[in-house]
């Protein structure tokens, strides 16, 4: 993926983060109980389940019930993270995350592992393209797609300390570092990594790292971009998306997702109902992928820093044309 | 009963039924109240939830219901909520005038259970096959804690065919919580016919053996066989599954094995005839009462007479 991020160093993938922050706090805080289907090697939760194996529980390939039995040891008190990849926990386990989690409001962590499509050569049956618009639209539930080990653990530790549903998206490959260190993070908080005048990038995950990129080679060509990291996609920063609107006039948002009903489909709703501006999206056209090397598959289903630099383009100039009207 | 570490001595099975009765008598007049819901599989499970809540089995405190060493009661077939919300309002959650709410606009007893709403309910339920694994992860949560409180999880019968049930039961096969009690309705039938001819669940309790459960199988409206049952599964030591053979619509002969009463509720002119069938009348229940055992029960009888009064007034809390 080295090739798709010039200039970027890489740090540890957003899952591993995770293993480390969970074991972490988990030394301080014996309410805390992790639970996997079968898949805590790849999701880092076993880095929790090896330094405190009572409070582990791995229930085999049963994601129903993994919510389930999360959100009974939520309402007697324990505070459950609960891992799979993000293809099975928040698909295989929708109703149970309806139900046992998101209704009766309860205190559960919900770690989809492996999300987007950078996951790789598994292909579309293990890639997750609709958790993020799958977890929104859980009513309570707050949902985060961290860009870098940082967050991850800045985030990790804000969902503990925030009473009620979190659904967190983690990551397979190794992620191009955005911070230098942990973080300040707040839900419903987003980070300005850049400012400019002429337009507002807003990404999350991996396409943070490709709109600070984008955003250089702009500079280049003396357009200036602010850059916004949209880690929590719900509750959303409203206020950061009408100050982008209404300082720059032009938003991007790029995010490894589908297009309809993640990160952009709810800024659009912020911009529209606060102040119009236009607006370009980078995402996955209401499609699938396929297997393939994971830079492959992100070059081929227009998910780099090059699509977030032609998206940039296009909105100025939508915009240029708006005011020559 | 009130709050207690031990249960307390043998309960009185005569009064039992009596409250058995009652129950039924507001699942009847909620059910007309509210002008839906299912009183079928409301009315198979009385015997089991009365038993639960009036026999000395469930260690809970109506006054504190957060009271963190209870044990708790999870309805999975969330349809048949009426009967729990009858047993709630007569342990003292609630006023049992707030029955006639059922199912209204701001009503704390919605439809199907809902955590956080009425006192006493423990989990969200009505989408079928979740609750053992809730009950699954409070079992596990209070070994975890060294608390002994003991989780009952009622399972309808056609739930058996949801998939995440068996996920629950495997799991719990594996972890062997001593303190999880799943207690099937068996009243044999389902939404769309009789079980038998939809996805038939024979050999039922070899499924849970196979799965590592210890199995009973006893009368579902044989109060002094539910108790002894119950009893029995709180010293097992291991996963238990009762499986109460019961009639769907019991106590009320047309809605008796009438599967049309799965989710239809008692018409103006059904209401009488159901009350009536379910007036006093055996006589060891009138034995029961003349020794002194239920003067609860003439409260709760005198509420039933009020809220019929009150009829059609409205609802609201």
């Amino acid at each position: 993926m080295n090739h798709l991020y010039p200039g970027r160093t890489f740090g540890k993938a957003t899952r591993d983060a995770y293993g480390e922050a969970l074991r972490d706090l988990g030394r301080d805080h014996e309410e805390i109980v992790v639970l996997d289907a079968d898949l805590a090697k790849s999701t880092k939760s076993a880095t929790f389940g090896e330094a405190f194996p009572d409070r582990f529980f791995n229930v085999g390939i049963q994601e129903a019930n993994l919510v389930g039995m999360a959100g009974g040891m939520a309402s007697s008190g324990k505070v459950p993270f609960i891992s799979s990849f993000a293809a099975f926990v928040i698909l295989k386990g929708f109703d149970q995350l309806r139900m046992a989690v998101s209704y009766p409001k309860l205190n559960v962590k919900v770690i989809g592992s492996h999300g987007g499509i950078s996951i790789g050569e598994d292909g579309a049956s293990q890639q997750s393209v609709e958790d993020v618009a799958l977890a929104c639209a859980l009513p309570d539930f707050v949902v985060c797609v961290p860009s870098d080990e940082h967050q991850m653990r800045a985030v990790v530790k804000a969902a503990f300390e925030h009473h009620g549903p979190v659904y967190i998206r983690s990551g397979r490959p190794k992620a191009p570092l955005v911070y230098d260190t942990t973080p300040e993070f707040a839900f419903g908080k987003a980070a300005t990594l850049r400012d400019g005048s002429d337009l507002t990038i807003i990404a999350n995950g991996l396409l943070v790292a490709a709109a600070l990129i984008a955003a250089e080679r702009l500079a280049e060509d003396g357009i200036e971009a602010r850059v916004v990291d949209m880690a929590c996609v719900k509750p959303l920063d409203e206020d950061a998306v009408r100050s982008a609107a209404e300082d720059t006039g032009a938003i991007v948002v790029a995010e490894e997702h589908l297009l309809h009903g993640g990160l952009g489909a709810r800024v659009a709703q912020a911009v529209a109902t606060s102040h119009p501006v236009p607006m370009e999206f980078v995402g996955l056209d209401d499609t699938y992928a396929e297997s393939g090397d994971p830079a492959g598959l992100m070059e081929k289903y227009g998910l780099t820093w090059k699509e977030v630099d032609a998206a940039a383009r296009r909105v100025l100039s939508r915009r240029t044309a708006g005011a020559a009207r | 009963m009130a709050r207690s570490a031990v249960p307390a001595a043998a309960p009185d099975v005569a009064a039992l039924r009596d409250r058995a009765r009652i129950i039924r008598r507001h699942i009847v007049e909620m059910l007309h109240e509210a002008a839906s819901g299912h009183p079928g599989g409301s009315l198979s499970a009385v015997e089991v939830v009365t038993a639960l809540y009036f026999g000395g089995i469930l260690r809970h405190d109506p006054e504190n219901p957060e009271w963190p060493e209870r044990d708790r009661f999870v309805l999975s077939k969330g349809h048949g909520v009426p009967v729990q919300y009858a047993a709630l309002a007569m342990a003292g959650y609630f006023p049992v005038d707030e029955l006639r709410t059922l199912r209204k606009i701001d009503s704390r007893l919605q439809g199907h259970p809902v955590l956080g709403t009425a006192p006493g309910i423990e989990a969200s339920t009505g989408s079928l096959g979740q609750g053992l694994s809730i009950g699954l992860g409070m079992a596990l949560a209070a070994r975890l804690d060294d608390m002994d409180s003991r989780v009952f999880v009622l399972l309808g019968d056609g739930e058996c065919q949801e998939g995440q049930v068996w996920e629950a039961a495997m799991a719990a096969g594996h972890h062997r919580p001593a303190n999880l009690i799943a207690i099937v309705d068996y009243n044999k039938f389902q939404l769309d016919g009789a079980i038998e001819d939809i996805i038939g669940l024979e050999p039922l309790a070899a499924k849970w053996e196979s799965m590592g459960w210890k199995t009973r199988e006893i009368d579902g409206h044989d109060m002094q066989q539910v108790v002894d049952a119950l009893e029995w599964s709180t010293q097992a030591g291991e996963p238990v599954c009762i499986i109460a053979h019961t009639v769907k619509g019991k106590g009320v002969s047309f809605m008796e094995g009438d599967n049309a009463y799965h989710g239809v509720a008692p018409s103006n002119e059904e209401l009488p005839r159901a009350l009536s069938e379910l007036e006093r009348g055996d006589p060891e229940e009138e034995n029961a009462r003349a020794l002194g055992s239920a003067d609860v029960l003439d409260r709760a009888e005198a509420s039933i007479d009020a809220s019929a009064e009150s009829n059609g007034k409205g609802g609201g809390r």
